[in-house]
């Protein structure tokens, strides 16, 4: 690889950086005004302009808070618990495409960190890692509803990494290709994977749901059961870290939605638009430059997504959710497949 | 460069394997035997076989040992539980030693055969890719996979005959 | 694209022969040492992935897909084994209060 490349790679993948935590920074505020939206309150509006420097005063106040290690912890993996949850999630987002290919100076720059051609599975791995933070969290502290919490975290996400995977096999036998960037130069213009995947899609988004963490399925920390779930003993920032790692997750898992099923930064009439432009260079650019805003526009719909169910929908039970994952996703996810496959032999 | 990083990623493995046979907390051992298969994909990734290194976090690192964890933390077990069932230092010692007694005979068994390393005329980097293994899972390989997906089946009706309560049964 | 990979070209493969070896042997010693079932059946995997990464390299070597798909085989069933092995071990743990495989000497009668 050249060196122009190589820095390119570089600050790409800096910037995405930034802007994941950017983006997970003002999910807190984002999450604390959808919820003030729905429950007819104002949100906050103390800090700065509209609240918008709410995240920041977050921040301050977790870093100097007490730092508490309980007395009969097991310290390092207490440590450790937190930076586990952060680095995995924040790993993921490295083989998303934010848009097509620029091209600057004659040069070819694609906009995605590292294209390899098993990106799905790198992110199916890398979410089924997500879950040691929590376990290892959770039983570091010492504390029975930490355990409670790790326990109903990994059983949680084993039972729904299965459904999602096999949701995922359908998008592949359609597709052929295990490469995101591939999975999205196909679905071009309004050709977008949903069409052929409702199913697929519900089951994906409900099991991205259980991976996250997020309500309904929030049973490894919900407060009402088992006071923080994992979290309980964890104090300041690594309070803090494990609270930002579920917005990241959150981000990412909108992303892959996006790109798997809505089509990533495709939109409807981009090939009309791009003849519209008399320099093909000029037209490209702009095209890809509307597709990186596309996708973050839908991105930011999944997020928002994500808040509108959790203060809309209570939380499940515990059976409930195994009941959920074991007797309907996983059935319904191989019906999937075999209509998927039903529907490829009949039409192509 | 990618000789040192062979050096590194087998030393670190080993470090890590032994320390999965030394440590005294299971917890310990599970988490040292998460890193083992990192480093192992790491080999895997060196070799080109990249679906391998996939699968390998996925299935390894993912979901077998988030099971073992799962259960050491069912069973609540911690250095205090571990300590009582202690091995003898004599059977330490004998186990070792018929270990690396095992290690010398296989050593000496390969170290005399000479094994045809690569042929550069007929070499494909493809091996490993998952179109390459993908054609030769699903023709030649077709009857295996099926069957596996019955052994799934069995294993999976196991494990909740295993687990299921027997009438009367009063623990837990 | 084919080029060969650095590490075939300048790593022999008998040292990867020596490197799953010595793994494996650790998986042997842990087996003999540890009473604690649970370690042992880690042992079990340590081993198991010895086989992997040998198997991985032959194939890798030798340019051959059959090796890689064996992997891919052994994998899925370490899988089934472990599902069906840990729902053993937590049956013998309800019935003797501790996964010590030494309280299991009354299979014998």
């Amino acid at each position: 690889m050249e060196s122009v490349e190589l820095i390119y790679k570089a600050v790409y993948i800096l910037v995405i950086f930034g802007i994941t935590l950017l983006i997970a920074t003002y999910s807190t505020y984002a999450e604390r005004k959808v919820a003030a939206f729905i429950q007819d309150r104002v949100g906050p509006n103390r800090a700065g302009p509209f609240g918008l420097m709410q995240p920041l005063a977050d921040a301050g106040k977790m870093f100097f808070k007490e730092e508490f290690i309980p007395a009969k912890s097991n310290r390092m993996l207490f440590i450790i618990g937190p930076g586990i949850a952060m680095i995995v999630a924040c790993m993921s987002s490295a083989v998303i495409p934010f848009g097509d290919m620029l091209i600057i100076g004659g040069r070819e720059i694609y906009l995605q960190a590292i294209e390899v051609n098993i990106g799905m599975l790198y992110i199916f791995g890398v979410v089924s890692l997500g879950v040691y933070g929590l376990m290892i969290g959770g039983w570091a502290s010492n504390n029975k509803f930490s355990l409670l919490g790790a326990i109903r975290a990994a059983s949680q996400n084993i039972s729904y990494e299965l459904a999602m995977g096999m949701s995922i096999i359908a998008i592949l036998m359609m597709t052929g290709s295990l490469s995101l960037r591939e999975i999205a130069e196909q679905q071009a213009g309004f050709n977008w994977n949903i069409w052929y995947q409702p199913l697929g899609f519900i089951i994906f988004l409900t099991c991205s749901f259980a991976e996250t963490n997020r309500t309904p399925f929030d049973l490894p920390e919900c407060e009402t059961e088992l006071i923080g779930g994992y979290h309980t003993e964890y104090s300041s920032m690594k309070l803090g870290l494990y609270l930002f790692a579920e917005y990241i997750n959150i981000f990412v898992a909108s992303a892959v939605m996006a790109t798997l099923y809505f089509g990533a930064y495709n939109f409807p009439f981009m090939e009309n638009l791009r003849e519209a432009f008399s320099d093909p260079v000029v037209g490209n650019n702009v095209v890809t430059l509307i597709g990186v805003a596309v996708m973050f526009a839908k991105i930011f719909f999944f997020i928002f997504f994500f808040m509108w169910v959790r203060w809309t929908l209570p939380r499940f039970r515990y059976d409930q959710l195994m009941k959920l994952g074991w007797q309907i996703l996983i059935p319904l996810a191989i019906l999937n497949i075999l209509l998927t496959g039903g529907g490829i032999l009949l039409f192509d | 460069m990618t000789e040192s990083l062979f050096y590194f990623l087998a030393s670190l493995t080993l470090l890590c394997a032994l320390m999965v046979v030394i440590s005294r907390n299971p917890v310990h051992s599970v988490l040292f035997l998460i890193i083992t298969f990192f480093t192992i994909s790491g080999h895997y990734i060196l070799l080109n076989a990249q679906f391998l290194a996939a699968v390998n976090i996925i299935v390894y690192a993912g979901a077998i040992m988030v099971l073992f964890l799962f259960v050491i933390m069912f069973l609540n077990m911690n250095k205090d539980s571990e300590s009582r069932v202690k091995t003898s230092t004599l059977s330490k010692f004998a186990g070792t030693i018929a270990g690396g007694l095992l290690f010398v005979i296989m050593v000496a068994a390969v170290k005399d055969t000479t094994i045809a390393g690569y042929n550069a005329d007929t070499f494909t980097s493809q091996t490993g890719m998952v179109e390459t293994l993908g054609a030769v899972l699903f023709t030649q390989y077709l009857l295996p996979f099926e069957l596996a997906s019955v052994l799934f089946l069995v294993a999976m009706v196991g494990a909740v005959m295993l687990g299921k309560k027997e009438a009367g049964e009063q623990h837990f | 694209m084919n080029q060969i990979p650095d590490i075939i070209r300048t790593i022999p493969l008998n040292y990867y022969l020596y490197f799953s070896t010595a793994l494996f042997i650790i998986g042997v010693i842990g087996v003999l040492i540890r009473r604690n079932a649970i370690v042992i059946f880690m042992c079990v995997e340590l081993m198991l992935n010895a086989v992997n990464l040998l198997l991985t390299a032959i194939a890798s070597y030798r340019a051959d897909t059959n090796g890689q798909v064996f992997v891919f085989f052994i994998m899925a069933v370490a899988a089934a084994e472990v599902c069906v092995g840990l729902a053993i071990i937590v049956m013998t743990y309800r019935n003797t209060r501790s996964t010590d495989v030494q309280l299991l000497n009354n299979l014998k009668w």
